[in-house]
């Protein structure tokens, strides 16, 4: 998981990040340069991450926690600034050739606007198939047709324009384009946030028996942990642009180490809530600018447990003997207990 | 405000209800035909109290909201019903009179608060603007309320922030900006598009919290409408459903989202994945929503139901009362109880 196997990356393993970081920069480079200022926003700053084969890992975190960067980093459709990507062990520049690419597809969130309205689906299929040589000529029309099926639309819907679906078909369609180069890894880029409640149920289905179907990997971005629990393995957390905590699903959510998982647990509703809670929220203020990242611990202006080490030290992504596969970057994850006299012990007496 | 006895018109609810819409009807002219976008919707809401109205898009509730409010887009028009507050029919009501009423008595918060914000004017102006134009207060005694309100609804460093753009705020801050102008004239009912639905959990976290605190301490009551059952569980008292239009069932939140009573409410719990139990598959909803212009004889939900008898295609479904202050649209609503019981057997 984290850099200890050396250069390069183990071949077993789809698509891995090692170090990624991406930058953008912002106003005047002149200026900043002559001021001798850092002018970037750090989206993506230094992860680590590795997708299994057949995995499903799911990539939490609120807006502006790089995890839409990061996924197109992976994809090959947005340069590394620093860090390297690897599929199946083999390190990919920022120009990939044309067989890496296929290797990664994604699912875009708006299928809206993510599909070609002057194309008919078949054509949009068809071009894909012709353009990448999947299948010989001969077959293109029979293969778009079975992508169709295989998404669960009729083969009639080849001939029909994106404008003639409804979201959830059209989320079907950008499933089906996807899979049509025959990729090692889905990424999903929150795939059921633009959709009804009762259409939602059917994208995560197809997505859950497609994996099973082809043995894909997914990498599953969502800001719903509903979702993710239902869907995934393995979860990592992110925030300011950086994994804060990695683990097997069940234990994640049952045994959350980093506060901000914690948080972020406490604070989804619940069908079964009941009377509203007047107790305090479970992470008080917004997150800091990606422009001006907090020094020592990134969380720590939110952490109900931030004490002065915090200030100092970036905390490390590191585990524990006795969770393995567990992994988060708080001083005091893996600690026997939160040390004394901060606020998470004190919020703890007063319940 | 004190939902004293004597307000209370005659012929309302007991329990001081504030805000009673009746047998509401809202139609829209479309080139393809009249959209029967509201469908005879009832319901009422009492002081302090908070309803959910929950439902997928084009169910009619966005809709049903604007027609309260006075502000349904030019073509949709109240063909019939009443829209009564505190007794007073909005519905025949000119627009003068609707505009002091929407002012001092009604507000609404917005899903997006980025586009409901003036982009050009100080927040601190724009929420002081409500008691200038509706109170009569001065400059300074509507600056003096803006930062109060500010305060109110946990804006941190009113005084500097009084004076900075809507583009300078985080989109919870926003929230808590549209909060206060909604807070500003006293109002006596919030309406809630979505408020909630652009917002981080944990931004989502903390604004339900707030309004719920606002709902405990003022007294104002809300009509909340998302289509996130979750939220309504966080916040509301009591839910109602729509479909095509039309309130499918009604009642308590726990009631209604733990043991529905309607195939449809038991569909949309069953579909959304809960994040507390984790089911082997989610169940969808088969089939697509109803055509407004066309609906489907007797019950809308018919096409899509796995419950449907020959009755449902016949026979119109209007709410019916069920014991515990619940009613249900549905004629064979005792499935949904097997269904709920067998749901439960499993996991």
């Amino acid at each position: 998981m984290t850099a200890a196997d050396g250069a390069g990356g183990r071949p077993e393993v789809p698509l891995a990040a090692r170090g990624v970081s991406v930058f953008f920069r912002v106003g005047s480079q002149v200026m900043a340069r002559v001021q001798g200022e850092e002018r970037r926003l750090r989206a993506v700053d230094g992860v680590d991450l590795e997708i299994g084969r057949g995995e499903a890992l799911a990539l939490v975190g609120e807006s502006g926690s790089g995890k839409s960067t990061l996924a197109l980093a992976l994809c090959g459709l947005r340069p590394v600034d620093s860090g390297e990507i690897t599929l199946n062990g083999k390190t990919v520049g920022d120009r990939r050739s044309q067989a890496d690419r296929r290797r990664v597809q994604m699912v875009f969130q708006d299928p809206y606007s993510s599909l070609n309205p002057r194309l008919t689906v078949g054509g949009v299929l068809r071009e894909l198939l012709r353009v990448h040589h999947v299948v010989p000529r001969g077959e293109v029309a029979a293969e778009s047709k079975r992508l169709l099926t295989l998404v669960g639309l009729p083969e009639e819907a080849a001939g029909a324009h994106p404008r003639q679906f409804s979201g959830g078909q059209r989320q079907r369609i950008a499933i089906a384009r996807a899979l049509a180069l025959r990729p090692e890894v889905l990424i999903a880029d929150e795939p059921v946030s633009a959709l009804d409640v009762s259409v939602q149920a059917t994208i995560l289905n197809l997505l859950a028996s497609l994996r099973a179907e082809l043995g894909l990997s997914l990498l599953l971005i969502s800001h719903n942990l509903a979702v993710v629990r239902h869907l995934c393995d393995r979860v990592a957390v992110m925030y300011l642009g950086r994994i804060v905590e990695v683990a097997p699903t069940e234990q994640l959510f049952g045994d959350p180490r980093h506060p901000y998982t914690r948080g972020l647990l406490a604070a989804i509703p619940r069908l079964t809530a009941g009377a509203p809670d007047a107790g305090a929220p479970a992470i008080s203020g917004d997150p800091p600018s990606p422009l001006n990242i907090p020094a020592g611990c990134r969380f720590r202006t939110r952490c109900p447990m931030a004490q002065q080490r915090c200030e100092e030290e970036d905390p490390e992504l590191t585990g524990a003997a006795e969770a393995p596969g567990h992994l988060a970057a708080c001083h005091f994850a893996f600690a026997p207990a939160p040390p004394a006299g901060t606020g998470l012990a004190r919020a703890g007496e007063q319940a | 405000m004190s939902p004293a006895a004597g307000t209370v018109p005659e012929g309302a609810a007991p329990r001081g209800t504030v805000l009673e819409v009746r047998d509401l009807h809202v139609r829209i002219a479309s080139r393809q035909g009249t959209v029967r976008a509201v469908d005879g919707v009832s319901f009422d809401v009492s002081a302090g109290e908070a309803l959910g109205l929950v439902g997928e898009s084009g169910s009619g509730k966005s809709m049903t909201l604007r027609a309260v409010l006075g502000v349904l887009p030019p073509e949709a028009r109240v063909t019939s019903g009443e829209i009564l507050l505190d007794g007073v029919n909005m519905v025949t009501r000119t627009q003068s009179e609707l505009n002091r009423i929407r002012g001092t008595k009604l507000a609404m918060i917005f899903q997006e608060p980025m586009s409901a914000l003036n982009p050009v004017m100080r927040v601190g102006w724009q929420i002081a603007e409500g008691p200038q134009v509706h109170l009569g207060f001065s400059r300074a005694q509507a600056a003096e309320r803006a930062l109060e309100l500010m305060r109110r609804v946990g804006i941190p460093d009113p005084e500097r922030r009084f004076r900075a753009y809507p583009h300078e705020f985080s989109g919870g801050m926003r929230q808590r900006v549209m909060i206060a102008i909604a807070l500003s004239c006293d109002p006596e009912v919030i309406l809630c598009d979505e408020p909630t639905t652009a917002l981080d959990v944990t931004i989502q976290d903390q604004i339900l919290r707030l309004l719920a605190r606002l709902c405990r301490e003022s007294g104002v009551s809300l009509v909340f409408v998302t289509h996130d059952l979750p939220v309504v569980a966080q916040i509301c008292q009591r839910v109602s459903v729509m479909y095509g239009g039309q309130l499918v069932e009604s009642g308590a939140v726990g009631d209604v989202l733990l043991e529905p009573r309607h195939p449809y409410t038991l569909g949309l719990v069953r579909s959304a994945p809960d994040f507390d139990y984790v089911r082997e598959s989610l169940v969808p909803i088969p089939g697509a929503p109803p055509s407004l212009i066309t609906p489907p004889p007797g019950c809308r939900f018919h096409p899509r139901c796995e419950f449907a008898e020959d009755d449902c295609r016949v026979s119109e479904t209007p709410l019916r009362l069920l014991p515990g202050g619940r009613a249900t649209a549905c004629l064979h609503y005792e499935r949904c109880l097997d269904a709920v019981a067998a749901d439960r057997a499993q996991s």
